[in-house]
Order: C-alpha cells, then sequence, then structure tokens
C-alpha cells in the first residue's frame, strides 16, 4: 500500500516536472542549435551553438529593447510601489470615507481590457509627444501594476502588529524612529514582494509594448521579439527569437526560484484575503 | 491623502480614455482621412455588430475562454492537490510550477509555436496524428493556442486554490473518514463545498483574462494576420493600429469593456457576499 502510493506521488510529482519544463527545454536547445540546423525537427541540437547568442547581441534591435525592458519595468516598479505603499498604509490602517469605493476601484481597473485604451492612448500619446517614449508605456504599466500592488500590500499590512510602534515610542522612539526601526523592518518583506510581482507584470506586458511603441527608443523585448528580422530576407529569424527568448527568461526564473515562497505568498494574499 | 496619488494615476489612465474610446466610436474617425472626421451616432456599433467578422471572432474568444478555463480548473485543481497532499517532492512540484508564471506570455507563445510549427523545424509536427504543419489546421491551431494559456496560467490557478485548500480543516475529512466516505465523496461533499469562494475567485480572474487574450492569439496566429484564430482584442488592435479606423477600432474596444463588465457582473452576483471587495477578514 505505502510502495503503491508512493509510487502514485512520485508518477505525479514527475508529470508536473515535465509539463512544465519541457516548452522551457525545448526553446533552450532551440537557442543552442546551428542556424543550418535550426529547422531540422531534433529535439536536441545536433552540436552546440552559440552562434544565435552572438548574434542577438551583435544587434542593436535587441540590446536596445533589453534596456528599455529593465528600465521601463525598474522605474515602473518603484513609482508603483511607493504610491502603493501609501495607499494600502492607508487602507490598512486608518478608516475612511471611500475606502470601500477605493478598494472596488483598484478591482474594476484590475479587470479592465487593456486593448479598451489602447486606441485613444495611442492617439492621446501621439499628441503629447508621449508615443515611443519610456513614460509613454511606464504611464498604462502604473495603471494596472497599482490595483495589484495595493490589494498585495494592504493584505500584507493588515497581518503587521502596529501596536509595536506605540510599544517602541513608550519606550523612548521618536514617532520617526519607531517607524523606522520597528515597522520598516515589519513591512519590507511584503513591500519587496509586491515589486517583484510588479516587477514580472510590466516586464511580461505585450499589447501595450507592441501599440505605443515603434522603434528602438522604447520598444521592450516582447514587442522587439515578435517583430524580429531574419538574418536575410529569406531566412526565418527563429534562432535569434529563441536565444532573446532565454535571455529575458533566465532572469525571472532565477527570480522566482530565490523567492518562491514570497511570490506564492504575494499572489495568494491579493486575491484570497484582500 | 495618502490614497490621492494612486487614485489620479489609475482614473487618468482609464476612466479618461474609455470616455474617449466612447467619444471616438460615435465618429468616422479614419487616420488616413484626418480632416474628415463626423459625428456619425451609432454607426460604428452597426458596422461592427452587423459584420460577421465580430462574431466569428467573440465566437472565437469564447472557444478559447470556455476551454482553457475549463482545463485550468481541472489541472489547476489537481496540480493544488499534488502541492497539497504529497508525501515527499511538495517543493520541487510547487518550483517547477511557478516556471510557467514567471515566463513571458510571448515567450511562452513562441516556445509553443516553434515547438509545433511544421516550417519553423518544431518537433511535434508530423507526430502520430499530428498534421506535418500544424499551424495551418483551425483545430490544431486552437490546441496550441489553448494549451499555451493553460500551460502558462495554471500554476497562477493552481496557487489561488491551494490557498483555498488550507483552510479545509483535516478533521472534517478525518471524521467523514471514520464514517466511511471515500475520497472521492469526501472530495466532493467537503473540500469543493468549502473552497467554493476561492473557486469563484479563481475563476473571475481567470475568465476575465482569458476574454482578454491577446499576446499568444496573437503570436501563433503569426503576428496576427491568421483571421482563424483572430480574437476580439486582436480585431480590435488590427482596426486601430494596422488599418488606423479610431472609430471602428473604438466601437470594437467598448464593446470589448461592455463585455468584460457583463462577465465580472455575473461573476460578482455568483460571489455574493464572499466577493474579494468586501473584507474578508
Amino acid at each position: 500500500m505505502t510502495g503503491r502510493r508512493i509510487l502514485g506521488w512520485g508518477v505525479a510529482d514527475g508529470l508536473v516536472l515535465i509539463l512544465a519544463l519541457v516548452p522551457v527545454l525545448w526553446i533552450i536547445s532551440l537557442s543552442l542549435k546551428t542556424p543550418a540546423t535550426i529547422s531540422d525537427g531534433n529535439v536536441f541540437p545536433q552540436e552546440i551553438s552559440f552562434e544565435n547568442y552572438e548574434g542577438i547581441f551583435e544587434q542593436s534591435v535587441f540590446t536596445d529593447a533589453l534596456r528599455n525592458s529593465i528600465g521601463i519595468a525598474l522605474i515602473a516598479t518603484l513609482i508603483a510601489v511607493v504610491l502603493a505603499s501609501m495607499a494600502a498604509y492607508a487602507i490598512a490602517r486608518l478608516n475612511f470615507p471611500g475606502k470601500a469605493i477605493m478598494l472596488g476601484a483598484a478591482l474594476m481597473i484590475a479587470m479592465f481590457p487593456p486593448i479598451s485604451i489602447v486606441g485613444p492612448l495611442f492617439n492621446m500619446w501621439r499628441t503629447f509627444g508621449l508615443f515611443d517614449t519610456w513614460p509613454g508605456l511606464i504611464i498604462p504599466y502604473l495603471t494596472f501594476a497599482l490595483p495589484l500592488a495595493i490589494y498585495t500590500l494592504s493584505a500584507f499590512f493588515r497581518e503587521i502588529p502596529w501596536e509595536l510602534e506605540q510599544a517602541a515610542q513608550i519606550d523612548g522612539a521618536t514617532p520617526f524612529q519607531a517607524f523606522r526601526k520597528v515597522i520598516v523592518p515589519l513591512a519590507a518583506p511584503g513591500v519587496f514582494t509586491t515589486a517583484i510581482l510588479v516587477f514580472i507584470f510590466c516586464w511580461n506586458d505585450f499589447v501595450f509594448a507592441v501599440s505605443l511603441t515603434s522603434t528602438s527608443a522604447a520598444q521592450t523585448v516582447p514587442a522587439a521579439i515578435s517583430q524580429f528580422p531574419g538574418a536575410s530576407q529569406f531566412t526565418q529569424p527563429t534562432g535569434s527569437i529563441a536565444a532573446a527568448a532565454v535571455v529575458v527568461t533566465i532572469p525571472i526564473i532565477i527570480m522566482v526560484l530565490i523567492f518562491q515562497r514570497r511570490i506564492v505568498a504575494g499572489l495568494t494574499a491579493g486575491a484570497v484575503k484582500g | 491623502m495618502l490614497c490621492a496619488p494612486a487614485i489620479i494615476v489609475m482614473i487618468a489612465v482609464t476612466a479618461y480614455p474609455i470616455g474617449y474610446s466612447v467619444y471616438l466610436s460615435l465618429l468616422r474617425a479614419d487616420l488616413r482621412f484626418p480632416n474628415d472626421n463626423e459625428f456619425v451616432g451609432l454607426d460604428n456599433y452597426v458596422t461592427v455588430l452587423s459584420s460577421s467578422l465580430w462574431w466569428n471572432d467573440v465566437f472565437h474568444t469564447v472557444v478559447i475562454m470556455v476551454v482553457s478555463v475549463a482545463l485550468e480548473l481541472v489541472l489547476g485543481m489537481l496540480l493544488a492537490l499534488v502541492m497539497h497532499r504529497a508525501l515527499f517532492g511538495r517543493g520541487l512540484v510547487r518550483t517547477s510550477a511557478l516556471i510557467p508564471y514567471g515566463i513571458v506570455t510571448v515567450v511562452a507563445a513562441f516556445a509553443w509555436r516553434l515547438a509545433w510549427s511544421g516550417t519553423e523545424g518544431g518537433f511535434l509536427a508530423g507526430i502520430g496524428p499530428i498534421p506535418d504543419d500544424p499551424l495551418t489546421d483551425t483545430f490544431w491551431t486552437y490546441v496550441v493556442v489553448i494549451g499555451t494559456e493553460v500551460w502558462k496560467t495554471t500554476p497562477f490557478m493552481a496557487l489561488l486554490l491551494l490557498a483555498g485548500l488550507a483552510l479545509v480543516s483535516d478533521e472534517l475529512h478525518e471524521a467523514a473518514r471514520v464514517d466511511g466516505a471515500n475520497a472521492w465523496q469526501r472530495f466532493w461533499s467537503i473540500t469543493v463545498p468549502l473552497m467554493r469562494p476561492a473557486i469563484l475567485v479563481a475563476l473571475l480572474f481567470r475568465t476575465l483574462d482569458a476574454f482578454r487574450i491577446f499576446d499568444s492569439a496573437y503570436i501563433i496566429g503569426l503576428n496576427g494576420t491568421n483571421p482563424k484564430i483572430e480574437t476580439v482584442s486582436i480585431l480590435g488592435y488590427n482596426q486601430l493600429l494596422n488599418r488606423l479606423n479610431l472609430g471602428l477600432g473604438s466601437a470594437v474596444s467598448v464593446l470589448i469593456f461592455l463585455m468584460v463588465m457583463l462577465i465580472a457582473l455575473v461573476f460578482i452576483k455568483g460571489l455574493g457576499t464572499s466577493s474579494p471587495g468586501a473584507q474578508s477578514r
């Protein structure tokens, strides 16, 4: 009986592992093939080659896009976390009229279809000179990241024992010291988790990136990959796509692996406890 | 007010543009003829709603939404049960399940497209019942798009369900076991009813997300050029940004917005008091 149960769970574990990893391993395998064998349909490369990687790092299309992706996602994350921390602090600690409306509005926006505002934003951004610029992407990312950030952060902030702040003040700490030495360390993990989730969200976006940018001035990696040109008119850009895909995936996978407990907590905190 | 900056950004970038979208949808606004704007009332809506293209795309979107959310619910529940109950390897399963979540949707779509495509060296093309170039076949194109969606988002579904599973007490299961209920009966009469709020929240998030599907259908439909897999979001995008027809495109956008709100309303009614907006602690 126990032997069968161990085997059963082993099979279940193995199946999840295979299903989760095969598409990733495939794209890595593809990226390591030589351009001549890229479409041979073999599961594994016949010989390992880094030509595709050399190729994409020589093209400014990719390196510029990588710079834009990192810059835009970092700035949007920073601003979103600061604004959301303020809002979440108010939601967790204060009772004010309109709190329910605030949460409801955030929820509405979380459900909002991005495609519905792409047209107007495209038109407005051209008038304001924001089309194809970093702020042109950062602003819509903020909008859609804020509800996520506010929900996640207010769930975390509700768990903080705020009485400790008063306790510290009774013990002689100034209000600022009490906040910095007691509350900040308690809030930091939640803020950090939220930052990771927001960063992944911005890094992942495609709808806005492909609609509101057109050149290497602001095009992010997902948009750039979708428009990769082949090395020549007659070659497909498969190798470059695969290599670029691996490059943008690795940092996220490393982040996910290091911070997995926090990510799980963050993802479920916003949705279930909110 | 601490909330003010967040509220301003959120409202300014959604409420104002959606209002502007409604306004544009009532105009004949074509960027190729910028001086020819004219108020045409509901003409754009009549054009959209009477075109077979729109209804085809609604059908495509609904098929993708229903099939992928149903598969995600079943697979997500299985994955959650594995993560909750497995005798060993829970950490490993959770880690590997998080990988699809972390992957950029465009990358996931390319990984799937390149694995299936006959012309781009996919290793799956031509195996068994799979045609030599699945991406030229409607049925198999849907398999690839739905497969991508399910692969990418089942982990998210599973994590939400796992949080719900954690609320189901072991004592209830133990009591039912003593009373002679088997695992299947215990799952349906204890686990599922107690998890109802978690299941509904997970379904709400994923249904709305799936209805808005753009990235994967766009990439697998060869940058939105395959009309057989065109979803409503791709239709809106093509009208707005390729044909530069802001009037018609905005009408499509507003209709998508209304449909999303409708789906949300239905779910929130179903959720009742356990809606995510209510204070549940």
